[in-house]
C-alpha cells in the first residue's frame, strides 16, 4: 500500500465508545469521544490516570482486548475499525507504545526491514535503509549494536522509548499515536526523544495525538490543542494554555465536575 | 580444595560460576550464601538428591550388555516417564530387523565411498572399537546393539582431513516394520570429518551410534531427523572424546511420531572441548524427546549444550532431560547448558529438565539454563502494529528463535536445507 506524502488527511473519532471485559463483567471505559486530527497538528491528551487516556491509543491501533460498542474512526473517510491491526499501520497509523512489547528471536535490524517492507508494499533498497537507520539511530543517541539485539530485550524503559521513536522516525506515519511516551524518561532521554517526534512532524507533516499525564513533555512539544480526558470523556479543550492551567492547578476541578456528574 | 581464597564451602566463588537444577529464565550464578546448598545436594553424599530411578548420581545409571538388566519399562521409571511407551512397543522388543510379511529390509542404508583416508567396513560384537565407546543405558540401546550382527565402520584414517561430510543415508521404506542399526564412526588422531546421518521416509528404527574421537581430532555428527509422520525413531549416540579433540554434536528432529534420542559423550583426555546442539520442531501429534548427557569423568574440559525446539498444534509434545556429571576428577571443568522452547499455540507442551551433579568445586564455571516461552498475544500485536501481518509475524518469530541452533551448524548446505524446512513448518503454522 504505497501512500502518497504531503497531503493533507484526516483521523476522525467519532462517539466512540469502548469497553473490556474484566473478571467483575463488561467496563465501559470510553464513554462517547469526539476528535479530530488534521495533518501537521499536535494534539495532547491530558487526564488523571484511570481516565481512558490508553483505551483510547490501544483502540485506535486495533488491540483485541478493547470492544468498540459504538462510534467510529476514520482515516480520510476510510472506516479504520474495520481494518486489522496491520493494516491500520499499513494506512499510516502508528501508536507508541506506552509499554513496548519484547520479541524474543527477532533481531532490530530484521524486524525494522519486514516492517518497512510491509508497511510500504516493498522492500527499500537496502543501502540506503541501512544508512538511513544508522543516521536515525544515531540521531536518538541509540547505540549501533542495538541493531543486533532482539527487539526490547533486554532494554531499559528509556531505551524502549526511543526505539518506539525510531520506528516513528523511519516508517514516516501519516498518524501517531504516543501513549505517555514520556514516562519513565530521564530530562535528557525526554529532550531526545521530544526531538525525535518534532522532526516527524516537519519533515512529514504527521499528524500527532500525545497522551501524556504531565505537563512536562508539552516543553518540548508544542501542541496546536489541549484536550483533558476524565471518566472516558473529552472534559474541556481548548489551546496549550490550557495546559499552563492544569499545570498550575492539577486536575482536581475536572475529577470533582465528573464526580458530581457521576 | 585448598589454595584459592575465593572458595566457600570448598566451592569456588566470585567471577567463577557454579549453578544448580532448577528453572530459572536464565540459569543462575550462585552467591557465597547458596553455594553450600549446592555442595550439599549435589556432592558426593549417596544420599543426594536422586535424579535417576533408584540409583542416586546419573554416573550410577545401570548401563550394560545385558538384556535381562533392563526389564521393558512401565513408564514410572524416571528414564521412560516422559515418553509414550505403547508407540515403542515395537521398537523395545528384542526382535531382528526383519518384515514379517515380505522378510525383506525395511531399512535402507546409503554410504559415502571411495574417499581417501576413509576406511568403510563392518564390526562384529567384540571387534574394536565396536562396544569401546557406546555402553546401552537403556532397553532400546541393548536390544539395537545384540540384533545387529555387522555394525557399519567408517574411519577417517590418521591426520586425514576432510573437505565434505561422510554422509550416511537411513531411508525407511516400511512403516511399522522394525530395523536395529549399529554405526561405529571413527576420527583417528588429527583427523577432521563431518558425519551426516539423514533419516528419511518410515519404520520403527533403533539406531545406536558410537563415535570415537581421537587425540587432536575434529569431528562434528549431525543427525537429521526428517521421517515421515509415521515413524518411530529410539536411538543412543555416544562420543567419546581424546585429549585436546573438539566433538560437535547436532541433533535436529523435524520428523516422525516418536523420536527419543539420548546423545551423550565422555572425555579420554584433557584439553577437549565438545558441544551438543539440537533443534526440534513437533506439530501435533509427534512427540520429540532428546536425552543428552555430558560426562566430565576427566579434568581440564570444557563443554556447551545448546537445545531449541518450538512447538506447534494441540497435541505437540518435546521433551528434554540435560543431565551433566562433574565427577570429582574432573578438576577445571568449564560447562554449561541450556533449554529454550517457544510454544506457538495452545495445548502443545514441554518438559525441560537440567540436571547438574558437581562432585569437585575445583572447576571453572558450571551454568545451566531452561526457558519455555509462549508467542503470545501480545508479541503478536506488537509486530502487527508495526504493519507485518500474522503470518510474516509468527514466521519472523519462529525463524529467529531457531536461527541461534541453526547458525551453529557450520555446513552451509545443511543449514540452507534447513532453512527450507522450517519454512515448511511454518507453512503449516500460517495456514
Amino acid at each position: 500500500m504505497k501512500r502518497t506524502r504531503n497531503t493533507m488527511s484526516t483521523l476522525e473519532i467519532k462517539d466512540l465508545h469502548v469497553s473490556i471485559e474484566t473478571d467483575q463483567g463488561t467496563k465501559d471505559i470510553l464513554k462517547g469521544v469526539s476528535l479530530t486530527i488534521n495533518s501537521g497538528e499536535i494534539h495532547a491528551i491530558m487526564g488523571p490516570n484511570g481516565s481512558g487516556k490508553s483505551t483510547l491509543a490501544a483502540t485506535i491501533a486495533g488491540h483485541p482486548r478493547y470492544e468498540v460498542t459504538s462510534g467510529e474512526i476514520l482515516l480520510d473517510g476510510e472506516d479504520v475499525l474495520e481494518m486489522e491491526v496491520d493494516e491500520r499501520a499499513q494506512a499510516g497509523l502508528f501508536l507508541a507504545m506506552q509499554y513496548p512489547v519484547e520479541v524474543p528471536g527477532v533481531t532490530m535490524t530484521n524486524f525494522l526491514r519486514t516492517a518497512k517492507t510491509a508497511i510500504d508494499g516493498d522492500a527499500p533498497k537496502l543501502r540506503t535503509w541501512t544508512k538511513e537507520v544508522k543516521e536515525a539511530m544515531a540521531k536518538l543517541r541509540i547505540d549501533a549494536d542495538f541493531a543486533n539485539r532482539n527487539v526490547n530485550e533486554g532494554f531499559s524503559g528509556g531505551e524502549k522509548k526511543r526505539v518506539e521513536i525510531l520506528q516513528l522516525e523511519l516508517f514516516k506515519p501519516k498518524f501517531a499515536v504516543l501513549d505517555e511516551t514520556d514516562s519513565g524518561l530521564d530530562i535528557d532521554a525526554l529532550r531526545v526523544v521530544s526531538e525525535g517526534v518534532n522532526r516527524a512532524h516537519a519533515e512529514n507533516n504527521m499528524g500527532t495525538l500525545l497522551i501524556t499525564h504531565y505537563t512536562r513533555i508539552l516543553n518540548y512539544i508544542k501542541p496546536d490543542y489541549v484536550h483533558v480526558f476524565v471518566d472516558g470523556r473529552v472534559a474541556e479543550q481548548g489551546g496549550p494554555e490550557l495546559a499552563d492551567e492544569l499545570e498550575a492547578n492539577g486536575y482536581d476541578r475536572f475529577l470533582a465536575t465528573a464526580a458530581v456528574a457521576g | 580444595m585448598t589454595e584459592t581464597t575465593e572458595q566457600v564451602a570448598g566451592v569456588e566463588v566470585g567471577s567463577r560460576r557454579i549453578s544448580i537444577p532448577g528453572f530459572t529464565e536464565e540459569g543462575e550464578n550462585l552467591t557465597a550464601a547458596t553455594n553450600q546448598a549446592a555442595d550439599h545436594s549435589h556432592g558426593f553424599d549417596a544420599a543426594a538428591k536422586p535424579l535417576t530411578s533408584g540409583s542416586g548420581s546419573r554416573g550410577n545409571r545401570h548401563i550394560g550388555y545385558d538384556l535381562a538388566g533392563f526389564p521393558e519399562p512401565t513408564g514410572r521409571e524416571e528414564e521412560w516417564r516422559f515418553t509414550p511407551l505403547k508407540k515403542l512397543a515395537g521398537v523395545l522388543s528384542d526382535t531382528p530387523t526383519a518384515n514379517a510379511v515380505t522378510d525383506s529390509e525395511p531399512v535402507d542404508y546409503q554410504v559415502t565411498e571411495g574417499v581417501d583416508g576413509v576406511v568403510l567396513s563392518t564390526l562384529r560384537d567384540g571387534e574394536a572399537p565396536r562396544g569401546t565407546v557406546l555402553q546401552p543405558a537403556d532397553r532400546a540401546a541393548v536390544v539395537a546393539y545384540k540384533n545387529v550382527e555387522q555394525a557399519l565402520y567408517l574411519k577417517v584414517t590418521e591426520g586425514t582431513e576432510l573437505d565434505e561430510p561422510l554422509r550416511v543415508d537411513i531411508t525407511g521404506t516400511q512403516a511399522g516394520s522394525r530395523g536395529n542399526a549399529h554405526v561405529v564412526l571413527e576420527a583417528e588422531p588429527n583427523a577432521k570429518a563431518v558425519f551426516v546421518l539423514e533419516h528419511r521416509g518410515s519404520a520403527d528404527f533403533n539406531g545406536n551410534v558410537e563415535i570415537k574421537v581421537g587425540q587432536g581430532a575434529d569431528v562434528t555428527v549431525i543427525s537429521l531427523q526428517r521421517w515421515d509422520d509415521d515413524a518411530v525413531h529410539v536411538g543412543q549416540h555416544d562420543a567419546a572424546v581424546g585429549q585436546d579433540a573438539s566433538y560437535k554434536h547436532v541433533a535436529v528432529s523435524l520428523g516422525g511420531s516418536v523420536v527419543r534420542l539420548n546423545t551423550n559423550f565422555r572425555y579420554t583426555g584433557e584439553g577437549a572441548e565438545a558441544q551438543m546442539y539440537g533443534l526440534y520442531f513437533a506439530d501435533s501429534g509427534q512427540h520429540i524427546e532428546h536425552r543428552t548427557f555430558v560426562d566430565h569423568n576427566t579434568p581440564r574440559n570444557t563443554s556447551n549444550v545448546l537445545y531449541k525446539g518450538a512447538l506447534q498444534g494441540e497435541t505437540a509434545r518435546t521433551v528434554w532431560i540435560g543431565d551433566v556429571l562433574i565427577r570429582a576428577a574432573a578438576e577445571g571443568t568449564d560447562s554449561y547448558e541450556k533449554n529454550q522452547n517457544l510454544v506457538l499455540t495452545d495445548g502443545a507442551r514441554a518438559d525441560s529438565v537440567p540436571n547438574l551433579e558437581i562432585e569437585t568445586g575445583l572447576i571453572e564455571g558450571a551454568g545451566h539454563a531452561s526457558s519455555t516461552g509462549r508467542f503470545d498475544e501480545n508479541h503478536l500485536f506488537y509486530l502487527m502494529a508495526r504493519g507485518i501481518p500474522e503470518k510474516v509475524a509468527r514466521q519472523l518469530v519462529v525463524r529467529g528463535f531457531l536461527n541461534e541452533v541453526i547458525q551453529k551448524i557450520g555446513v552451509p548446505s545443511i543449514e540452507e536445507s534447513l532453512q527450507e524446512d522450517l519454512e515448511a513448518e511454518l507453512e503449516i503454522l500460517g495456514n
